[in-house]
């Protein structure tokens, strides 16, 4: 057994990725969804196993071809990384389970297995990107997971998708391209692409100018593909016009994996070499994230569909994460790591409450969702439930990151710091208001036509939207995995034993 | 006289970039590109990077533009202004621009023996190439073995690509309806008449194969490898496809010998790098394939290249065929 435990970081990669190409010849359609779910479970299963190994406190790492780093390629799963294994492998089997239903309505019968094996290879590139050590290998896999979201986001049944993947290809394109123009810029001046390797060679040429653009570069890169506010206008529509299913994966990591890559970057490479580190990307980054934040939110007050009113609400998450990250303190990006993870169940919560929606009514417009808690009340609760989460109520996962965040903004002190503590109140209250601005709409509003019987979402889906709704509140109440592995991740990115 | 040949280059590729802007008529932009991709493969020549300037070449000059000119038939082949800001796109390629020629003040010189990327892992690789897999193109060392994950990553790239590709045009009118398709085949018959291009055209195409599996086989002693092979092989085909009708081509190499190519050649790779794990080493290692690690290597990139040279042609057929199949919308 051990033998395969030494395994595990490549193999949470390839074993989606291998059985992406097999998927497109799995007929009928129903096959394709089975053995992609089946994988997806498998994947879940290895990144339990490597959580286990973070939680004990090891960086696991792993040499590709028996090549020792910097030769080779070199993989390495820390807790922060098993965090994000976590969630992407989690979001993907929940949605697969989930939404079977919706993707056969949304999807005709004989594209199916393409998708699924897009699906795959989505799971494997951005599982690649979280395992590897390396940073041209980061690149690639990064090149995998864009190419085949684009697929899943095209799939949805709306023309207006296109569009939408269009401008998500050009700007994700962009992004990709300034991080191999920063890559290329920081091998001419070090000679290696393993992240620890850079680190240590940094040191001799860290002030030239060149490396300097390589981090600007590499920056915006990330910040284009994470949706960092101003970055984020491709995120709205494509996350919109997205098969239901999905949205659930994409919004629950996808621009959260170019974070990681953002944050492990910076801190694990960029920081112990450069002095002026820590005030430059405080500086640079804070202002980003209290605007996101603001805006973000501003905007979902007032948006008239469901969907686009929480990919909104995504980038005002984001813009948490990056709160929390721009404090460069123990509390802060440990607030930033577990906020990761608790807008990713509430926002996987929410988004598969909006799946059961979608699947019996008409569309998704707040008009069109009157009268809907008395049609389907169990799902309305679990989106309440999520809704709850996702604003921050004690009791709830989402309590505990924005509780570290206000914890860490203390830290800061001074005018500052209440500042900040004011940001994340209002964006909360904010965030009350949208989340309401459903409810109300469900439950209060009177629809056009008279309710008809209660009619709920197929059982499997609403089932496992309840299990996601439950993990918010089980995250909330013992909130002892996500708070270890973002803890252990924030010092290990800092530079601190463990 | 090397540098100034490459300045040389250089301007003409500033030159043609701008015209490819500048070019209204799409199938022009397209041609201009082709044209781009030669100037930047004998740019890479001048700077001895063989391998690259074989890609670049085949795939940059060849394939993509076979595919620009399918994706242009089904379409305008006039650029439509739209709502885009180009003054914003202007302001982020000036930037852009301004901000790597800043960076390029304190780069090492062209050459420098004393830049780090002469100084770290490339050396090593020069020294141990011998020692450990012993083929004479330390570049295919490289990319097969010592970097042979990030191969398997840019061989689902392209596997990626083809599956997007096929995704998006199964869809809405004019998609794959069997005896549509067949009556549209039908009606492409090619360039048969051109009496010219038809007779040299089968006198090249079986040298182009031939040349396609040279580059397959040769990669380890010269410049050359899978991604470069499958290309060449594929536009062979499509070569053939072009003089002869789709029809034909389908007939020489069938949909599902292409499906077979695309799937089996990502998971040849994949179970070359299984094996690795099943013999007690790690993945994607190649020296516990055979008693003698040496060989073993050796095999493993003969093998893991067979499989990328399957899947690059299998999905650039496939892309095509897709693209030849479709009706014109407009």
């Amino acid at each position: 057994m051990s033998s395969i435990d030494a395994h595990l970081p490549v193999l949470q990669v390839v074993v989606p990725l291998l059985v992406a190409p097999l998927v497109t010849i799995l007929r009928p359609s129903g096959l394709a969804w089975a053995a992609t779910t089946a994988t997806s479970f498998m994947a879940l299963m290895i990144a339990v196993g490597l959580t286990a190994g973070a939680l004990e406190g090891d960086i696991q790492r792993y040499e590709v071809g028996a090549w020792a780093a910097p030769y080779g390629i070199e993989l390495a799963v820390d807790s922060f990384g098993a965090l994000l294994l976590l969630i992407l492998t989690g979001a993907s089997t929940f949605a697969l389970l989930a939404g079977k239903a919706s993707l056969d309505q949304q999807i005709e019968s004989g594209r199916q297995p393409l998708f699924f094996s897009a699906w795959l290879l989505v799971l494997a590139g951005l599982a690649g990107i979280l395992v590897s050590a390396d940073a041209f290998n980061i690149f690639v896999f990064m090149e995998i997971s864009s190419l085949a979201s684009y697929v899943l986001i095209a799939g949805g049944p709306d023309r207006r998708a296109l569009p939408a993947v269009f401008k998500y290809l050009m700007m994700g394109t962009i992004g990709a391209t300034f991080y191999l123009i920063g890559i290329g810029l920081i091998y001419m001046m070090t000679g290696t692409l393993n992240l620890a390797d850079i680190q240590v060679r940094l040191v001799d040429v860290a002030g030239l100018r060149p490396v300097v653009v390589a981090i600007g570069f590499i920056t915006v890169g990330l910040g284009l593909k994470a949706a960092v506010f101003p970055l984020h206008v491709w995120l709205p529509n494509a996350y919109n016009f997205a098969p239901h299913a999905a949205t659930v994966l994409l919004a629950a990591c996808a621009a959260k994996v170019s974070l990681y890559v953002l944050l492990t970057f910076d801190f694990v490479v960029l920081q112990p070499v450069l002095p002026e580190h820590d005030p430059h990307f405080g500086a640079f980054l804070m202002p980003l994230a209290v605007l996101g934040i603001l805006a973000a939110s501003a905007v979902a007050l007032f948006e008239p569909n469901l969907k686009r009113l929480l990919a909104f609400s995504s980038v005002a998450q984001i813009g948490y994460i990056l709160l929390g990250a721009s404090m460069v303190s123990l509390p802060g990006v440990t607030a930033s790591l577990m906020h990761m993870f608790n807008h990713a169940l509430a926002k996987g919560a929410l988004f598969l409450a909006v799946m059961c929606l979608a699947t019996r009514l008409p569309s998704l417009e707040l008009d069109d969702l009157a009268g809907a808690a008395k049609r389907m009340p169990w799902t309305m609760a679990a989106f309440v439930v999520g809704g709850l989460s996702l604003i921050g109520i004690p009791g709830t996962a989402g309590f505990t990151s924005k509780w570290y965040l206000i914890s860490a903004s203390l830290e800061v002190g001074g005018a500052g710091g209440w500042l900040l503590i004011g940001v994340i109140v209002t964006g909360s209250l904010m965030a009350v208001v949208y989340i309401w601005r459903v409810v109300e709409a469900a439950w209060f509003r009177v629809p056009l036509a008279e309710p008809t019987e209660v009619r709920e979402a197929p059982a499997l889906m609403l089932s496992v939207t309840w299990l996601a709704a439950a993990a918010n509140v089980y995250f909330g109440l013992s909130p002892w995995l996500q708070t270890t592995l973002a803890s252990n991740g924030a010092r290990m990115l800092l530079g601190e034993a463990p | 006289m090397t540098t100034l040949f490459g300045v040389f280059l250089l301007t003409l590729l500033v030159i043609t970039a701008l015209a490819v802007v500048r070019a209204r008529h799409l199938v022009v932009a397209v041609m201009l590109l082709g044209i781009f991709s030669l100037l930047l493969a004998v740019n890479f020549v001048l700077l001895d990077a063989a391998d690259v300037a074989l890609t670049e070449a085949a795939v940059g000059a060849g394939i993509s533009t076979v595919l620009f000119l399918g994706a242009l038939a089904l379409m305008s082949e006039r650029e439509h202004y739209g709502s885009s800001r180009p003054w914003l796109s202007l302001v982020v390629v000036v930037s852009a621009v301004l901000v790597v020629v800043y960076a390029t003040f304190d780069q090492p010189r062209l050459g420098d023996p004393e830049a780090p990327v002469l100084n770290h892992v490339g050396p090593w690789y020069l020294e141990k190439t011998p020692e450990y897999v012993d083929i004479p193109n330390v570049v295919t060392a490289v990319l097969g073995s010592y970097r042979g994950y990030d191969t398997l990553g840019e061989v689902f790239v392209v596997f990626t690509a083809g599956i997007g590709v096929l995704f998006l045009l199964s869809a809405g009118p004019g998609a794959q309806n069997n005896g549509r398709r067949r009556a549209v085949a039908e009606k492409k018959i090619g360039l048969r008449d051109e009496r010219l291009l038809h007779v040299i055209g089968q006198l090249v195409i079986p040298f182009v194969l031939l040349f396609g599996l040279y580059v397959q086989f040769h990669g380890e002693y010269g410049p050359g490898g899978g991604f470069q092979a499958g290309a060449l092989i594929a536009a062979g085909f499509i070569l053939y496809a072009l003089i002869e009708g789709e029809q034909r081509a389908l007939e020489a190499l069938p949909q599902g010998g292409l499906n077979f190519l695309m799937v089996g050649g990502a998971l040849l790779y994949g179970v070359v790098g299984l094996a690795g794990i099943l013999l007690g080493s790690n993945f994607l290692a190649y020296s516990v394939l055979a008693q003698d690690p040496v060989f073993g290597q050796k095999l493993g990139i003969i093998l893991i290249e067979a499989g990328v040279g399957m899947t690059v042609c299998g999905v650039l057929l496939r892309i095509f065929h897709a693209f030849a199949c479709r009706e014109r919308i407009r």
